[in-house]
């Protein structure tokens, strides 16, 4: 009975030109968390962050399968701050097998652990922890946003490249600033470039008013550098670094030139296009976590529209073979590692008005692809549970 | 040595006046027309914003272009350079394709996922034609029965029945296709996919996938050849391929379709466009703000002529 209506309803849709089939329904779940308070309030992390990016991927999924009877629906659950989001994620998966999942990498693991999760594919759009595409992976669980190490890999490229061979590192007291700058340390490592000073930003004064006098002080301790390093991922109190350093030196990392999976000011191979439909459909900018969700819900739908089922089992090969390739606005085709279900792309190294360039940069090769040089390559990720 | 040889003969060659290569420049609004005689810029002209698509009318009173950001297909007489009057285009008109009847331009309209077709006499839209995510590529069937617009996100061709300007078919193609062309007498459609690195041959009759032709151009990355704009030779024998960010023009056999060939050319190598005796051909070179001259006899680049920032179309005024 089911069938017959999905047929009927693919025949109305398709206007009788397309053959009926393919019934494509994804669940977008978020954990909602608390933020801590930050020093200034100029940039408040928009609710709908990633839920429009994945709504923006199913209009494109959707047009797609106009053509070839397949029909996609996405529906939000949203899980307030303190819920416990794995009731949430039971019901969905007896919904369907295709979850995308905005929510800390606890509750990654916590909802790909379940027994209904087994055999389901569901995307990462959130966590950016190193553990998740290493030897905490799960066989079940793909990852749209680039991994802290596949950002900081791409900085060190720039800094290597330009010769700013000599960083120093300020790094906030949060989860996120203790992972962003061990990868940077990591990253740092493996391009050649030495860390010669660090220090640790745990002031709780109001550097709106202090930070002309503070920060020079604070940096002049960190002695001789080429490039000073911010790790800073609540964008707390790494605006207030840069032009107030005791050394007349560039900022990078979560302030100044930040690795980016997206940001506002990418616009070269087609992506002006996604930018203005994107703005179009959310009324703001699009950020990373909606890019993560794009990609995810436009990976399932590439799967679905090469290979014609909706068949997990099947969605899933596809996706990890070398056949399966994303147009995803950066200039070259986005694959999934098949060692950790992470999904190689290029990473743009943005100010806030331009796109200072793009890694991988040139010169940096690998011999499977220059996008592997970003990220956990096959050797040094201890995942095994990809096959 | 080589150029001193190739003047003189082209000179013999030429009409009393000598034919132009006209140039769109993506992100300088202005058209820049190279002499094929001399091989130089010999005028700059303004157009609405960011410039793509360009063709001509058939008797080459009139030249179209997409004025992208201007939401519009502008009507400009290229003796003076005005423009005429400005045509309803949809949003967004990236690339469109003059029917053979001289009068319907058919426009894909990139960020609205529609096909307009706008009657140049009337200056009306006549019809409007979903499609997929960003059309761009557009070809028409040299015996007007077929348009065909290919959509970049939803990776397909779609056929349109000019009569009935209703889709007849959809065909899947490789990642982000670009470009497509009628060839060998209107019975095969050529599609090329830049992400996915791949020409697409069809048999117009069944719409069944004839060939797929891949490309590897030394030292270049596959994930770097991005195959865009190409044009046939005039027996259909051969065509040449913009291979984008490869940097390189690929010279394929028609008939077997191999690749014979990888030309080195200026820097994101978009679209092309011959001489009238189709002795030479001019790419746009979008990044590096050049067009190539390429011997087509000899396969070989001959020179680079600087036009504005990120040239786009390419047309000939003979």
């Amino acid at each position: 009975m089911r069938r017959l209506c999905l047929y009927i309803l693919g025949l109305i849709l398709a206007a009788g030109t397309a053959p009926a089939g393919v019934d494509v329904p994804v669940i977008y779940l978020k954990q909602q968390v608390d933020r801590p308070p930050t020093l200034s309030n100029l940039d408040p992390v928009p609710g709908d962050e990633g839920e429009s990016g994945a709504l923006l991927g199913l209009a494109d999924n959707q047009t797609t399968g106009g053509f070839l009877g397949h029909d996609y629906k996405l529906e939000t659950v949203i899980v307030p701050p303190g819920g416990d989001p794995v009731p949430a994620a039971r019901d969905a998966l007896a919904q369907t097998p295709f979850l995308i999942l905005d929510a800390p990498a606890a509750t990654l693991l916590a909802i790909a652990d379940l027994p209904q999760a087994q055999g389901a594919i569901l995307f990462n759009t959130s966590s950016a922890a190193t553990a998740l595409r290493s030897g905490e992976c799960r066989a079940n669980l793909l990852h749209t946003l680039p991994s802290h190490q596949m950002r900081s890999d791409a900085l060190m490229q720039f800094a290597r490249a330009r010769r700013w061979d000599t960083l120093a590192l300020i790094s906030g007291t949060h989860p996120g600033d203790i992972a962003f700058a061990e990868a940077l340390r990591a990253s740092a490592a493996k391009f050649g470039l030495r860390l010669s000073a660090e220090k640790t930003w745990a002031f709780d004064a109001d550097m709106r008013r202090n930070a002309t006098q503070e920060v020079p002080l604070f940096t002049q301790e960190l002695g001789k550098y080429d490039l000073l390093l911010i790790a800073d991922e609540l964008h707390d109190f790494g605006r207030y670094i840069p032009f107030n350093t005791w050394l007349p030196r560039p900022v990078a990392g979560s302030e100044g030139l930040v690795p980016a999976g997206w940001a506002p000011v990418v616009e070269q191979w087609g992506a002006a296009q996604l930018q203005s439909r994107f703005r179009d459909l959310a009324g703001r900018d699009m950020r990373p976590r909606d890019y993560a969700a794009w990609a995810a819900i436009r990976s399932l739908g590439e799967a679905v529209t090469r290979t014609n089922t909706a068949d997990p089992a099947a969605i899933r090969a596809y996706l990890l073979s070398d056949r399966f390739e994303l147009a995803g606005f950066k200039g070259r085709p986005l694959s999934f590692r098949h060692w950790n279900g992470q999904l190689r792309q290029p990473i743009p190294l943005v100010t806030p008005r331009a796109m200072a360039a793009q890694a991988p940069l040139e010169g940096y090769l690998h011999q499977r692809t220059e996008l592997d040089t970003l990220g956990l390559d096959a050797p040094e990720s201890a995942c095994t549970a990809l096959p | 040595m080589k150029q001193l040889l190739l003047i003189p003969a082209l000179l013999l060659a030429a009409p009393l006046q000598a034919a132009e290569i006209w140039v769109t420049n993506e992100k300088d609004d202005t058209i820049s027309v190279i002499d094929i005689d001399t091989l130089e810029v010999i005028r700059t002209i303004e157009t609405g914003e960011r410039p793509r698509g360009i063709t001509f009318s058939r008797d080459y009173s009139r030249v179209y272009i997409c004025a992208s950001d201007s939401d519009t297909v502008q009507v400009m007489d290229p003796e003076t350079g005005q423009i005429l009057h400005d045509l309803p285009s949809g949003e967004d008109p990236e690339q469109f394709v003059l029917h053979p009847n001289d009068r319907h331009l058919y426009i894909a309209n990139e960020d609205d996922a529609v096909t307009t077709v706008v009657d140049t006499e009337t200056r009306k839209v006549i019809a409007q034609i979903n499609v997929g995510i960003e059309p761009e590529g557009m070809a028409v069937s040299p015996d007007g029965r077929i348009v065909i617009t290919t959509s970049e996100t939803t990776n397909m061709a779609h056929w349109i029945d000019t009569e009935t300007r209703a889709i007849v078919a959809n065909t899947l193609v490789d990642s982000r296709p670009r470009h497509a062309e009628f060839a060998a007498q209107g019975s095969e459609l050529w599609v090329s996919s830049e992400i996915g690195g791949t020409l697409t041959v069809f048999d117009v009759a069944t719409q069944a996938e004839k060939a797929k032709i891949e490309f590897a151009v030394k030292g270049v990355h596959p994930d770097r050849v991005q195959p865009v704009g190409f044009e046939f030779t005039e027996d259909e024998e051969t065509v040449f391929v913009a291979l984008g960010p490869s940097n390189h023009v690929a010279v394929v056999n028609a008939r077997t379709f191999e690749v014979e060939d990888y030309i080195l050319v200026g820097r994101r190598v978009w679209h092309m466009a011959f001489s009238p005796d189709k002795s030479l051909l001019f790419t746009t070179n979008g990044v590096s703000g050049d067009v190539t001259v390429i011997d087509v006899a000899r396969r070989e680049a001959i020179k680079s002529i600087k036009v504005g920032r990120f040239p786009w179309g390419a047309a000939l005024r003979p």
